[in-house]
């Protein structure tokens, strides 16, 4: 725990910093609207009462910290968790089609990652189309994911795990790949004497020794899986998840709302990475780790 | 010299060229060696001179450009697909995420033994090596000499009767490595085994060996083959013996006749 103690200073000394910041601005940019209603209710307010003002308002440009803080806890801890407006319910919509979409993205980034490690053709013809796939900007192609699969009838959660698929089977290939490939040629040169065969040197040396590198893509992985849910949620017109309610704050100027969507976004995303990490840490010490 | 016993290796005009970018290199040229069951055989020389090479080629991890080479009378692919025999690395190679006795495993998990049948000869084989009580223990948790050993026990529990040693020892402190010298021909005359070891060690290659193959390098070639005529049980003492540094002397002769101290 001391590493623990070690990091909790400088953490908390850098989010102190920021939120000074926060405040900062947030007085600064809800400013001039501020002094616009005081001088049509013609009011002349003084310094402190006037940034008090700028740190209250219904949709202020930059809410401050307290504001979404607050709005936060209610949509978190007050509302039934059933209640369209409750975070805890939106996050879960996105959360299931991040994680289906997780789910699907890490097993067909190992499928390819197996093939082109296997075949030497898939090497050299999927590998360019595969960095390809993830320069096109996934906003571009999530409308056309969701209008193609409406069109023949797929709707819900499946089409916003496909985007989340698209974006999380990228590290898990790159990452396997590298995997499967990382045994040293001594160890390679070993099954070799013992006239091992392909499948045994596969699942008794490529496998275990490519399992650290999965764990660190899967991290990579899941944050991307979350990004894209959140995005499949945009085009859609979808009424539910963390998305939804980005989108939903924009029409209506709710700018706290958007906030605090944000923060249960972060949190969701603090959280899979967490969980995936320690996972690795779990697997790793049971495949005779060295503890750290 | 070998005329009883049969020939476990046996090579002949045994010739190998890498293609490299520089130009062919001519890794071993015209290799004529008869290696009989039982004999410990050191390969010395300095670094290029193509004793590695020569070790892989017998293991058919290399295949030779030219001249022929038999492994137990057969073509050293045939021998390997048959496990013919045990090849100890110059690091370790345990596989890290593998207790010891998982790793002793490994040839027996691929030749699909029984659980049974392993786990007889990983007693028995790490027995041998004196690692009894390190079973459970991952590779991280063995001193260097230790997991050195946990791989000759990995070698040995197959049962194969030839062993080929790529300097084992080479990255073992002095003190270790006469230790695990002492332990090997221990090992080497209760198991009666054929043995191939490569080193850069003068000393070692006297000590542990029935027979001194000398090379050099540019290219790779035997240059000279010398008998030991010191009896085969050997203290460690042994090696201030006028026996022993005479032919300690003739290693270095030869190894100054091949050219080897050119550069």
């Amino acid at each position: 725990m001391d590493s623990f103690r070690d990091k909790l200073v400088p953490v908390t000394s850098i989010l102190a910093g920021v939120v000074v910041l926060w405040y900062v601005f947030a007085v600064i940019l809800n400013a001039p609207f501020q002094r616009d209603l005081d001088s049509r209710a013609n009011e002349t307010p003084g310094a402190v009462e006037f940034i008090g003002k700028t740190l209250a308002q219904p949709k202020p440009t930059l809410p401050a910290p307290h504001q979404v803080a607050v709005n936060f806890f209610e949509n978190t801890f007050l509302r039934p968790i059933t209640s369209s407006r409750s975070l805890v319910y939106n996050a879960w919509v996105t959360l299931s089609s991040t994680l289906l979409g997780f789910a699907f993205g890490t097993a067909l980034g190992i499928i390819i990652a197996v093939g082109i490690v296997h075949v030497a053709t898939l090497d050299r013809s999927l590998m360019p189309w595969i960095i390809a796939s993830q320069t096109i900007p996934i906003l571009a192609v999530a409308p056309m994911i969701i209008v193609v699969l409406a069109a023949i009838g797929v709707t819900g959660l499946i089409p916003k795990a496909m985007i989340s698929t698209y974006l999380s089977f990228f590290p898990v290939t790159v990452g396997m790949v590298k995997g499967l490939r990382s045994p040293e040629i001594m160890h390679l040169d070993l099954m070799h004497t013992y006239n091992a065969s392909p499948s045994q040197t596969f699942w008794k040396l490529r496998v275990p020794a490519s399992v650290p590198f999965l764990f660190t893509s899967m991290k990579v992985a899941v944050a991307a899986s979350l990004v894209g849910a959140i995005v499949g949620e945009l085009p859609t017109g979808a009424v539910a998840g963390i998305g939804a309610k980005l989108l939903a704050g924009a029409y209506y100027s709710q700018s706290i709302d958007i906030w605090s969507a944000l923060v249960a976004g972060s949190i969701v995303a603090a959280l899979l990475v967490m969980v995936v990490g320690v996972a690795g840490r779990i697997v790793d010490r049971a495949m005779g780790g060295r503890p750290a | 010299m070998t005329g009883i016993s049969p020939a476990v290796v046996a090579a002949s005009k045994l010739g190998l060229t890498f293609q490299t970018n520089d130009g062919p290199v001519q890794a071993l040229s015209n290799v004529d060696l008869t290696i009989g069951k039982g004999e410990f055989v050191s390969f010395i020389g300095p670094s290029g001179c193509g004793k590695t090479t020569l070790l892989r080629v017998i293991a058919d991890l290399e295949k030779p450009t030219s001249g022929t080479i038999s492994v137990n009378g057969m073509t050293a692919e045939q021998a390997r697909e048959k496990r013919a025999y045990g090849y100890v690395f110059q690091a370790a190679a345990l596989f890290p995420w593998r207790t010891i006795e998982r790793n002793v495993a490994l040839p027996l998990e691929i030749m699909g033994l029984s659980r049974a049948e392993q786990a007889e000869r990983i007693k028995r084989t790490l027995d041998l090596v004196n690692l009894s009580g390190f079973e459970k223990k991952y590779p991280w948790q063995l001193s260097g000499g230790m997991q050195q050993r946990a791989s000759i026990a990995r070698a040995l529990a197959f049962d194969a009767d030839l062993l080929l040693m790529d300097e084992p020892f080479g990255a073992l402190d002095e003190i270790v490595r006469d230790h695990l010298n002492e332990q090997l021909l221990q090992l080497w005359a209760r198991t009666n085994k054929t043995i191939c070891f490569v080193t850069h060690s003068i000393p070692e290659a006297v000590y542990l060996s029935t027979r001194i193959v000398v090379m050099s390098p540019r290219p790779g070639r035997v240059s000279d083959i010398i008998e030991s005529t010191l009896p085969k049980e050997r203290p460690l003492d042994i090696r201030e013996t006028p026996e022993f540094l005479a032919i300690a002397a003739r290693v270095r002769d030869g190894l100054r006749a091949g050219h080897s101290y050119d550069d």
